[in-house]
């Protein structure tokens, strides 16, 4: 959180809408402790991580999303399928995040 | 002032608080926030569950832990009704290592990348200045025993005290002093002779075995490290083995030379 801090200040100090996303819980070898954050801004602007930078695109497209319809969301994200096809973890792990606009 | 910005501000100013997000149940994304000795602002529109996860916020944010609970809809136990993310920001652990010598600066250094807020303490001023330990955090002219007196108190477990001035006369009281406090980890440089002349005192000064037990020391793990950035990652590793349990073989396991010939 602290990482992402000076974005999201400047962010808000230009009117901009924000989204918070961040490790809630992580099962079995996951990259990033809970409490790692990832700030979006509404232009799509990234500050911050939730992994290795596996599922950092993914959660970017839902907290635009998460932004639009001004609703949290929880996320869960698994080991990635053989073909790549599907976002995920190659490390074996599942990790939820929850994505809220941060409007508190 | 909005609850981000109660959070932002005392994170900035290393105060300890904790964040409760709703994530599952009934108003996802409410949240409160809770702080030591201070009234909890916001809540999860049921006073009962208010009452119960800030009292769980609370131990956390002690522990240190960041972590998910469950709750019924009014706070009961064993129910999975409601999830809440409990995310403590407790102000950065503490290193104090007594001793401005050469190893000390890369020990700064490497503990200040871990994100230790570090103090440095000598007795003799001419040594103990911030022009040579430019980040440390603060630099105190006093006698270890001295400055553990003022300051012993806050240390816990996630805390650290390295002594790396072998010299008896510095290091006995310092040593003697940290034991006294509840810090985690405590670790004392020197040559295996020097660690064998300085058990003696201690045990002379009527520290027994089991507080002794307590004393990593020779300080370090048993990798080799030669140069003070070296010698400053084998002993921030040890911490990290320490608090985490883990078997890293520490000099202190072994006999024989610390440095291979």
């Amino acid at each position: 959180m602290k990482e992402v801090l000076d974005d999201v200040e400047r962010w808000r100090g230009q009117g901009k809408r924000v989204a918070l996303a961040r490790v809630v819980s992580v099962e079995g070898s996951g990259p990033r402790l809970p409490g790692a954050a990832m700030a979006v801004n509404e232009d799509g602007d990234v500050a911050g991580s939730v992994s290795g930078g596996c599922v950092e695109g993914a959660v970017l497209t839902e907290a635009l999303g998460v932004l639009v319809r001004g609703e949290p969301k929880l996320l869960t994200y698994g080991i990635a399928d053989e073909d790549a096809s599907e976002v995920g973890l190659t490390c074996g792990g599942i990790i939820s995040v929850f994505v809220e606009p941060l409007d508190w | 002032m909005s609850l981000y910005e109660i959070l932002r501000d005392a994170i900035q100013a290393e105060d300890p608080v904790a964040l409760a997000s709703m994530v599952g149940g009934p108003r996802p994304g409410a949240a409160v926030l809770v702080r030591p000795r201070l009234d909890a602002v916001g809540s999860f529109g049921d006073a009962d569950l208010d009452r119960v996860v800030v009292r769980d916020a609370l131990a956390e944010l002690t522990a240190g832990n960041t972590t998910m609970r469950h709750y019924g809809l009014h706070g009961e136990a064993r129910r999975q009704d409601v999830a809440v993310f409990i995310q403590s920001f407790a102000p950065p652990p503490q290193l104090i290592v007594f001793g401005a010598v050469d190893f000390t600066a890369a020990l700064v250094n490497v503990a200040k990348t871990l994100g230790y807020r570090v103090t440095v303490c000598d007795a003799r001023a001419v040594f103990a200045t911030h022009e040579r330990f430019p980040r440390a955090d603060e630099v105190v002219v006093d006698w270890p025993d001295r400055y553990l007196a003022k300051v012993g108190e806050q240390l816990g477990a996630r805390d650290a005290v390295c002594v790396l001035t072998h010299d008896h006369k510095f290091d006995v009281p310092a040593i003697l002093a940290a034991l006294e406090t509840d810090v985690g980890y405590l670790g004392a440089m020197g040559s295996r002779r020097t660690n064998s002349g300085r058990l003696a005192r201690l045990r002379n000064a009527g520290v027994d075995e089991a507080r002794l037990e307590r004393v990593m020391a020779p300080i370090g793990l048993d990798i080799g490290a030669r140069t003070p950035e070296e010698t400053a990652i084998s002993i921030c590793a040890e911490i990290i083995a320490h608090r985490t349990g883990r078997p890293a073989p520490s000099l202190r396991g072994r006999d024989g030379p610390i440095h291979p010939r």
